[in-house]
């Protein structure tokens, strides 16, 4: 068999034509997500939060983190009248199976959710040496699990202490938002699990979500104001004395 | 042309160069994955594959679509804003295939206590217990069902 110039000539653009669709990967999983019509944060009220840890666990669950490792935990701060620098913290595996009762009735108790703050400019992305970690164009901080080398450089990085190194794969791991339910009309996890609507999802840049109206009529802080990390986690009722 | 009488040594060279920058571009090409840079600098194809993950939860909206009768009795009480998985647990192998995955039968001795039983550091409007004094070691059912917890004094007339 032999191929004249001009078959050869037609053959090659369909050939690149399919190897580009070979290239292509998968297809998208949710058709209908449109990520440059979102940008993606939380809110959690403090003054709501009953530390059950239902949060914990259903993210537990939801992504499948190894046990002793935490894309989400709650802790719980006891801050006395006389010593308000140097609260008293503890969490009792995550407080993943809620807290034993507090004991000390001076000064305030109260729980604090943790997760990462899904900053604008995060420290953890820019240290990454291959790549592996970024800020999607959603507002979404996620780790590449294919590419990740398990360095450590952002576990290193994140003020907030929010990534771990999975003990079996080896690699980064973090909280994703639930990115697989986000982008399919779902809340997160431990949004939906939150039995008193103390965790809420919130999309910036959809005008109708009621993150709005909230941010607007309370005083609402992030962690580590300082770092200019641009965190998009909102606490409504955050203590001075919370790290 | 004697000023190039010695240059057979420079085309080697360039040739030595362009052989190597032609092998760089050939592994570049075919190392670097191709979504590699389409957002920034990382492979934009890992942001599908994190949205392809499987889902646990199925959320309230999908068991709403079958259990309509509870979604009545709930959202007249004080859990109505409590989703069903939170105390049924991770459901979505069930609502995909509600015939053969069955939920567990649950203890409200354990689910109760996690969110009611009394401590200084929940908010003070939160309605708590101390377990062991507020129900003598009578199941919390005896008293309360849990879709519309509030004792009705109609014998029967609560769910």
């Amino acid at each position: 068999m032999s191929i004249t110039r001009r078959q050869l000539l037609i053959l090659l653009p369909a050939a690149a034509v399919a190897w580009k669709s070979i290239l292509a990967g998968t297809p998208e999983a949710s058709p209908n997500y449109n990520m440059t019509e979102h940008w993606w944060g939380m809110l959690v009220d403090i003054t709501k939060c009953i530390g059950c840890g239902s949060c914990v666990r259903a993210c537990q669950m939801e992504n499948q983190v190894p046990d002793g490792y935490f894309r989400t935990w709650v802790e719980r701060y006891h801050v006395s009248d006389y010593d308000i620098e140097n609260p008293k913290v503890d969490s009792p595996d995550g407080g993943k199976n809620g807290f034993p009762p507090a004991t000390a009735s001076d000064g305030k108790n109260f729980f604090v959710p943790k997760m990462c703050n899904h900053c604008a400019d995060s420290p953890c992305t820019q240290v990454c040496p291959v790549g592996a970690t970024f800020v999607s164009p959603d507002g979404v901080v996620l780790v590449d699990q294919k590419y990740c080398l398990g360095c450590r450089y952002c576990v290193q990085a994140c003020p907030y202490g929010c990534r771990f190194v999975d003990p079996k794969k080896k690699t980064a791991q973090k909280c994703t938002l639930c990115y697989h339910r986000i982008t399919k009309g779902l809340t997160t996890a431990c949004c939906e699990n939150c039995p008193t609507g103390a965790r809420q999802l919130a999309d910036l840049k959809n005008p109708n979500d009621p993150i709005h109206e909230f941010l607007k009529t309370h005083s609402v802080q992030v962690l580590k104001p300082y770092l200019a990390t641009r965190s998009k986690l909102f606490y409504n009722g955050l203590d001075g004395s919370v790290r | 042309m004697k000023a190039f009488k010695d240059a057979g040594h420079l085309f080697r060279l360039a040739s030595v160069f362009l052989v190597g920058g032609v092998l760089f571009l050939a592994f570049r090409g075919v190392l670097v994955p191709r979504s590699f840079g389409q957002y920034g600098h990382y492979r934009a194809d890992a942001i599908k594959e994190t949205a392809a993950l499987p889902i646990s939860y199925a959320g309230h909206q999908v068991c709403e679509g079958c259990h309509a009768d509870v979604l009545e009795v709930k959202s007249k009480g004080v859990h109505k804003q409590v989703a069903c998985e939170a105390c049924h647990g991770p459901l979505a192998t069930h609502a995909d295939d509600p015939a053969s995955v069955q939920p567990a039968k649950l203890d409200t001795a354990v689910l109760c206590v996690r969110c009611h039983e009394a401590n200084l550091a929940k908010p003070k409007n939160f309605p708590q217990v101390v377990s062991a004094e507020h129900s003598g070691g009578a199941p919390c059912e005896t008293c309360h069902q849990p879709h519309s917890p509030a004792i009705v004094a109609v014998a029967g007339g609560n769910q």
